[in-house]
């Protein structure tokens, strides 16, 4: 088995307060991970500190390492946008650009310095069909993304991801913001992509996690306490507390 | 004695009524007044002769020379340092300092900016009253209204946006050009065109900065002078038939008021735009 992030002791401050204590935590190759707990667990700033989202936030400090695909992330000679390059996010709120369903899957490949427009158009209706979209959407492609239902926003900003062909995706409670039928074809969506893919989803949602996810993390106050494959956590825990959170005890 | 709830309601209702009349037919009776006595002397002579033959177009010209030439100097330099204090600008006791600089500039007379100007621009590197002084002295007038409003218009970008942005793997200033600059537009020509009208209306600032030359300005080393400045020149120091020179001064005011109503509904169009804007992208957002 590959690991393709493997984070050691890895500790984040945001100025005195301490969010991560020291996580060591495997992300398997074509996996989906899954990273759960109460509010202000830490899990989304874990996910956030794989791609370096957490830079832009006044204050951070970040102790220990984040190795992608063996190299380590905040390697002083690394640079953020390339790893962001590598690592795609989607976020909770769907958050299109306002600009049209083209220039938003287009923007990826542009700032890296695409031009040819048929090649942006090649890699649009690529990355609309593997994010499930583009039945919906190939006729109206100059409309604004804003004028798209939430469903449909999460889903081309998964498209729009896929855009710039990165090796990890990342997701932060992505369905939080939705419908049960928009989530679950994003869970559909989850369950194809990941052949091609390496994805870690933060989630809110015991059930989600269990539905689709192939392992489990659970944290707690900045720990990770427990992380196993799925089914092992959910059927057979190994601490009390992982425990007393899926059987609904707390949380 | 105590007022009932129901009768101070109705005192308080009429009391702001009344307050609201009165600042209504202060503001038509001043601008109808002069427009009752101004219009009489607008005609197409009075738009297009020299300020010797009794017409304005030198005064025209010569606010259009200042308005563009203010807006060159000062709308690169508060646009660079509005996206410096939004975006870069660490957040320290220098960036407090800076802003509250800003917040007093804004706050400064403009006599004081133009006896500045003239101590600093004319005598020192121009060596003379010119277009070119004014608008240096104008442009620093109008800055920190121009940092303001566009810093202002950069920070209402939805965070979620640069988000987005960085996520896909653009850098910093990537981010700024493709997603905040066009976000921010509307309001940052909303902050160029309250600039524009700072520009036509001011006059303290120019008076020793100018030049009040008569003629019409064919260099930015040369004098001249704006409708305002002219108007204000009318009114209380031109020899001659005072009657005349008054109607004159009104035919002014009545251009100059025209520019500014049109320059202020500009202004609340593209604003109001602006916000309908942002209300729409955050319904979208849910």
């Amino acid at each position: 088995m590959s690991f393709e992030i493997t984070t050691k002791d890895l500790d984040v401050f945001y100025g005195e307060k301490q969010a991560l204590k020291k996580v060591n935590l495997c992300v398997n190759e074509h996996q989906i991970t899954a990273l759960m707990g109460p509010s202000g667990c830490g899990k989304s700033t874990l996910l956030r500190s794989l791609n370096r989202m957490n830079d832009n936030i006044a204050g951070v400090r970040v102790e220990g390492q984040v190795l992608l695909g063996g190299r380590d992330v905040y390697a002083p000679e690394v640079d953020a946008v390339e790893i962001r390059q590598r690592v795609g996010m989607v976020f909770q709120q769907p958050n299109p650009l306002p600009k049209s369903i083209f220039e938003n899957i287009a923007f990826g490949p542009k700032v890296l310095g695409m031009k040819n427009k048929t090649a942006l158009e090649e890699i649009a209706e690529k990355s609309l069909r593997a994010a499930a979209l583009w039945d919906e959407v190939k006729d109206e492609l100059k409309k604004s993304a804003l004028a798209l239902s939430g469903g449909q926003q999460q889903r081309l900003c998964i498209a729009r991801a896929l855009a710039i062909q990165p090796e990890v995706i990342l997701m932060d409670e992505p369905c939080s913001a939705l419908d049960p039928f928009s989530t679950l074809k994003i869970e559909e969506l989850m369950q194809v992509l990941k052949k091609r893919y390496t994805i870690v989803i933060v989630t809110h949602n015991m059930q989600q996690a269990a539905r689709v996810s192939d392992w489990t993390g659970f944290f707690l106050m900045g720990k990770l306490i427990e992380y196993d494959e799925t089914a092992e956590v959910f059927s057979r825990p190994k601490d009390k507390r992982t425990e007393n959170y899926i059987t609904g005890r707390f949380g | 004695m105590k007022l009932s709830p129901k009768i101070s309601q109705k005192v308080a209702w009429i009391a702001m009524w009344i307050a609201g009349v009165i600042v209504f037919l202060v503001l038509i009776g001043l601008v109808g007044f002069v427009f009752l006595r101004g219009i009489p002397t607008l005609s197409p002579g009075f738009l297009s002769k020299p300020i010797t033959e009794g017409g304005i177009l030198p005064a025209i010209i010569g606010t259009i020379y200042l308005v563009l030439l203010t807006l060159a100097i000062a709308v690169p330099l508060g646009l660079g340092a509005a996206i410096y204090l939004a975006e870069y600008a660490p957040k320290g006791k220098l960036t407090s300092v800076v802003r509250y600089g800003i917040e007093t500039l804004a706050g400064v007379p403009s006599i004081v900016f133009g006896l500045f100007g003239m101590a600093l621009f004319v005598i020192v590197l121009i060596g003379t009253q010119s277009i070119l002084a004014g608008a240096l002295t104008m442009a620093c007038l109008v800055l920190p209204t121009m940092i303001r409003t566009s810093e202002e218009a950069i920070k209402a970008v939805p965070a979620a946006q640069r988000e987005a942005s960085l996520a896909l793997g653009a850098t910093k200033w990537q981010t700024i050009t493709r997603v905040v600059f066009p976000a921010a537009l509307p309001g940052i020509i909303t902050a160029v065109i309250l600039c524009v009208g700072r520009a036509i209306e001011e006059t303290a600032c120019l008076y020793a900065t100018l030049g009040l030359s008569l003629l019409t300005p064919t260099s930015i080393f040369h004098g001249a002078r704006t409708l305002s400045l002219h108007l204000y020149m009318l009114a209380t120091e031109m020899p001659g038939d005072r009657g005349a020179l008054v109607a004159q001064a009104m035919g002014t005011a009545v251009i100059l008021i025209c520019m500014v109503m049109l320059i202020n509904f500009l202004a609340h169009h593209l604003s109001s735009r602006y916000m309908s804007r942002i209300r729409g992208t955050g319904s979208c957002e849910f």
